[in-house]
């Protein structure tokens, strides 16, 4: 007999691939879901009661564009029927008074923004989409209803000298935190790579901001700031570990121990529709393919921190060397550390070689296998 | 930040707190956004008396007649505080 998994305390619930953003950091898959393959909101209903049932206290309604789902509503009442707390992470885009009341009537609890640049124009240059103006609407609706706002910018080239900007902007908008997230190479993110790839003296300048600012504001607007992955030889402890913390399922039904998780190979993901959620996660393959230490291959074995970084993220892993079971590279004891390091020493990219994330017309994913 | 009157001021939980029974773990916890605090102890029962009609004096008492083996009187003021500090209960 096996012991039972300790249950998860997140969901991540992509509800529609659908955006009308076009972010070239997007961390979604190449290959988007269609909207006619989307769960229904009874769906997400019973996903949300099977997975307050399992543990789950708290939940991120994503995209995407949640807004795009006319049924939100009804999904939303879900979750906050089976007790689970609802954050709602949005680009602002279609969020009207009427439609924010609506929400909170069926029990949203908070809100995330997206910005991509402190100033409007560079902001949208980025979204590839006029968006600026609706998230500064949405910011006012969402502290006059009296929810709590996080701002969240995902940072790189074409962004992180405009951190202190952002700061200011999250604070002129009322937000309680802001946070600076670093672009994590995956799905668009990585087709991107060249053209996201920050310069170290500018990642210095924005760490120093950082700093300056949590000093400055003492706590009064909390500041996270997410480290890139390929500077500092450290390999961030992803999602907390594998089928640890928390769960994604997609806007399929596909459950994946981590939103970039689908491109893994041999990992077998299975869709809710088809499994109980209890079984996903405590027995089925994908969650239990490199969950605790036992997977890991050297040096992580005989690592001092391989309970506390579980060996990486196995995305990037495999994103970088082919094989998921390798080393994160972004841990300077890796083997592949050094081919990781020459990638942040590449010729400046420009934004306008960004591939914007697009339904149909983007590139399609270099296969490994 | 200057310490509330315990005499005046009634806490109650900041609209974003929620208390709840975490039945999968079986404690208390405040959810907030992007943070679960795991209540421990007597915490629970100090957080449930933050209602906004109780001043935190009159919290300490209603514990210390629940709970007279427990070092109420020393450990309230400062828990009180510390989730006015962190914004939990206002
Ligand atoms: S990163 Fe941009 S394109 Fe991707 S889901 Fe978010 S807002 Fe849409
Ligand atoms: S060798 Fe593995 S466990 Fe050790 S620090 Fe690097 S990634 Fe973490």
């Amino acid at each position: 007999m096996t012991i039972a998994p300790p249950p998860p305390w997140g969901l991540l619930a992509e509800l529609t691939h659908a955006c009308p953003l076009h972010c070239g950091y997007c961390s979604n898959p190449l290959e988007l879901t269609r909207r006619s393959r989307e769960l229904t909101a009874e769906h997400w209903v019973n996903v949300f009661r099977q997975a307050a049932e399992l543990g789950v206290l708290q939940t991120h309604l994503s995209g995407g564009e949640p807004l795009l789902r006319k049924d939100l509503e009804a999904i939303v009442t879900g979750a906050e029927e089976s007790g689970i707390y609802t954050q709602l992470v949005t680009s602002g885009s279609g969020l009207t008074a009427d439609r924010l009341r609506s929400l909170t009537g069926a029990g949203l609890r908070s809100v995330q923004l997206s910005v991509q640049h402190a100033d409007p124009a560079a902001s949208d240059r980025i979204a590839g989409s006029r968006a600026f103006a609706a998230k500064e609407i949405a910011a006012a609706l969402v502290t006059d209803a009296g929810l709590p706002l996080g701002v969240n910018a995902v940072l790189h080239r074409h962004n992180l000298d405009a951190v202190d900007g952002l700061v200011e902007l999250a604070l002129r908008w009322g937000a309680d935190r802001i946070e600076l997230a670093n672009t994590q190479f995956y799905g668009w993110g990585l087709l991107n790579r060249e053209a996201l790839m920050p310069g170290r003296d500018q990642l210095a300048r924005a760490v120093e901001s950082v700093n300056r600012w949590r000093d400055q504001l003492d706590g009064s607007l909390e500041i996270v700031w997410v480290a890139p992955d390929y500077f500092d030889g450290v390999a961030k402890p992803c999602m907390g570990g594998w089928g640890a913390v928390s769960l994604t399922v997609t806007p399929d039904g596909t459950a994946l121990p981590c939103p970039a998780a689908a491109t893994l190979p041999g990992l077998d993901p299975v869709n809710i529709k088809d499994h109980p959620l209890r079984w996903i996660w405590e027995e089925s393959k994908a969650f239990n393919l490199y969950r605790g230490t036992d997977w890991m291959p050297s040096p992580c074995r005989s690592c001092e921190r391989r309970d506390q970084d579980f060996g990486g993220c196995r995305c990037q892993a495999f994103a970088l060397t082919g094989d998921a079971t390798r080393t994160d590279p972004a841990c300077s004891l890796s083997p592949d550390h050094t081919a990781l390091t020459a990638l942040t020493h590449s010729a400046p990219g420009e934004l306008t070689d960004l591939v914007p994330r697009r339904p149909t017309t983007g590139p399609r994913p270099a296969s490994h296998a | 930040m200057t310490a509330a009157d315990p005499d005046r001021w009634c806490p109650r939980t900041a609209p974003a707190v929620l208390l709840r029974h975490d039945r999968a773990r079986g404690s208390h916890v405040l959810l907030m956004p992007e943070r679960v605090v795991v209540l421990t102890g007597s915490a629970r029962h100090v957080v449930e008396l933050c209602d906004g009609t109780r001043t935190v004096t009159r919290i300490t008492e209603e514990l210390r007649a629940r709970f007279p083996e427990a070092p109420v009187d020393a450990e309230v003021g400062p828990f009180v505080e510390r989730m006015r500090k962190e914004g939990w209960i206002r």
